[in-house]
């Protein structure tokens, strides 16, 4: 790996070189480099790009890291990534896309991931976004991201999706299947876009099984002329229980569009949706001028907070 | 020492006519002091509190600090020269922490254990509020003592205080006197509270009345506070 390709793996998954446990490093299309455990295999797929993860029932604290980096300009990789988290296994699975693009052809990526969440399994999957141009590189970042989501029953799965910075254009798609009795989804998602970015948001989420639940918080900033989509449609088909929140701050001449759906077809459904779009409210500003930071400063500290 | 000179401040109504909130407004204070400024609702308080600490520039006149022209400063410029403001409703964020808070307000890096410190003086046990967000979860009473926290750890030269008795329950006002009266002891600084409450009247130094824009009374307490006790219809600064 050269350095361009470590700073970016820095970035995405927080790691300089390798990291310890499972690990499967995709760099430019290809695989880079991979490790499999006792407990957690990685084979990859033969009819098509990608691999499948396969950890074993009752795995415990051990983590996975699956990053992929695109460091040639106008290389389009695509890729489909199983996983298939044994029954009573409790891991964290760290994701992440990073491009640096040198050029001025588009730079794209597609990830495709299935989780398979086995009975009372937990999985805390974490998956971070990133992009950045050489100076004067003009070469669009594009990242459409797509999560398939199937948990059995006592199953749990947690994630914590980031998109911050250099990505152009983006369709963040989640869908996910609460089969089981008692499953469990958990998503937090941070999203800012600057510049003439672009980024849609679509959340779906089917609660079939007893007693399941979800509770989604996204986070969004939509900064200069950036626009942003956010669209969530959660159905309860049983008694569950769902909480879902798009909070969305837009400044200078970006614009949000949010449209939230929830659909109850259970008499014991329990769904509750909060929405909200606006700027930075001025007497937050206000406050924090009063401490003696400048208006700028104020500004980058409320983002911070809010995106944190 | 802070002065204001013929200080006015207009704004343009609903109806597109110019009001007048201050008017006319001169006022020396000395360093060391405690000042209460006390007067009937809609008088022009918290107005004058803003002007102060720089939210609202006034239309007319000049503010003086430590002889420093402040008039034209913005809020960020008076707060590094040293003028502190706690609000009257504490202001909500999504994300930001009590520490990040006690943080900026000391102006350096914080540790746990100073944060804590500052918090200890407004009677929060701070270990349990110290990684909590400044949001809906906290009280108003809660809100405003870390507001109060904010102004010990800042150990500005002058603290304005905007109605700091507002939401706050009976126990723990008591326990905010006690701040007051510390702050005053311990600290060579200047204290601005508006207020209404007995209480605060009574440890202040001097209190300014001001009615209708204008200030119609300022002296030391003991001048004054008697006036204000013989009640809102015997008084005279509160009549017609």
């Amino acid at each position: 790996m050269d350095q361009i390709q470590k700073d970016i793996l820095q970035q995405v998954a927080d790691i300089h070189e390798v990291p310890e446990g499972a690990y499967n490093i995709r760099a430019n299309g290809k695989t880079e480099s991979r490790n499999t455990t006792a407990n957690i295999d990685i084979v990859s797929k033969e009819d098509k790009p990608g691999i499948d993860i396969i950890i074993k029932p009752g795995t415990k604290n051990e983590s996975l890291h699956i990053p992929v980096i695109i460091s040639e300009s106008g290389l389009k990789d695509l890729v489909y990534n199983d996983f298939y988290i044994g029954e009573g296994s409790d891991v964290t699975i760290v994701a992440g896309c990073g491009i640096h693009n040198c050029g001025d052809q588009t730079s794209q990526h597609d990830g495709i991931h299935s989780f398979h969440v086995g009975k009372n399994a937990r999985v805390k999957y974490i998956e971070k976004h990133y992009g950045e141009n050489d100076p004067n590189a003009p070469g669009k970042n594009i990242m459409n991201p797509t999560t398939i989501v199937e948990i059995e029953e006592g199953g749990y799965m947690e994630m914590e999706t980031t998109q911050i910075k250099g990505i152009d254009d983006t369709l963040r798609d989640t869908k996910a299947v609460l089969k089981g009795e008692g499953a469990k989804l958990v998503v937090r998602d941070k999203l800012m876009t600057h510049g003439n970015q672009h980024a849609d948001a679509v959340f779906s989420v089917l609660m079939d099984g007893l007693g399941s639940s979800c509770d989604l918080i996204s986070r969004a900033v939509a900064k200069d002329d950036s626009t942003q989509t956010f669209k969530a449609d959660i159905v309860g088909n049983a008694k569950c229980a769902s909480h879902t929140e798009c909070d969305a701050i837009i400044m200078d001449n970006a614009k949000i569009s949010a449209s939230p759906q929830i659909v109850a077809n259970d008499l014991d459904a329990a769904l509750i949706h909060e929405a909200a779009i606006g700027k930075i409210a001025g007497e937050q500003l206000i406050k924090l001028m009063t401490l003696g930071l400048t208006e700028e400063e104020g500004e980058e500290e409320i983002i911070g907070g809010f995106l944190e | 020492m802070l002065e204001l000179k013929n200080v006015s401040f207009q704004v343009v109504d609903e109806n597109n006519a110019n009001k007048e909130i201050i008017k006319n407004v001169s006022l020396k204070i000395d360093d060391k002091k405690f000042i209460a400024i006390t007067g009937p609702n809609g008088g022009g308080k918290s107005t004058l509190a803003k002007l102060i600490v720089g939210i609202y520039e006034p239309t007319e006149g000049q503010l003086l600090f430590d002889g420093v022209d402040i008039t034209h400063m913005s809020l960020t410029e008076r707060a590094i020269v040293g003028v502190s403001f706690a609000f009257q409703s504490p202001v909500r964020f999504k994300g930001i922490k009590v520490k990040d808070l006690m943080t900026l307000a000391a102006g350096k890096e914080t540790t746990v254990a100073q944060a804590c410190e500052f918090l200890s003086e407004v009677g929060l046990c701070a270990r349990d509020y110290i990684d909590r967000d400044v949001d809906g979860s906290l009280s108003g009473g809660e809100l405003k003592r870390i507001e109060i926290a904010q102004l010990i750890a800042r150990d500005t030269k002058l603290s304005v205080l905007d109605e700091p008795e507002a939401g706050i329950d009976l126990w723990s006002f008591s326990n905010l006197i006690k701040v007051f009266e510390k702050m005053r002891a311990e600290r060579d600084r200047n204290i601005l509270i508006i207020s209404h409450q007995e209480r605060i009247l009574d440890i202040a130094d001097e209190i300014v009345v001001i009615k209708d824009g204008e200030i119609v009374a300022y002296d030391k307490k003991d001048e004054i506070l008697p006036e204000l006790l013989k009640g809102t219809a015997g008084c005279k600064f509160y009549q017609d």
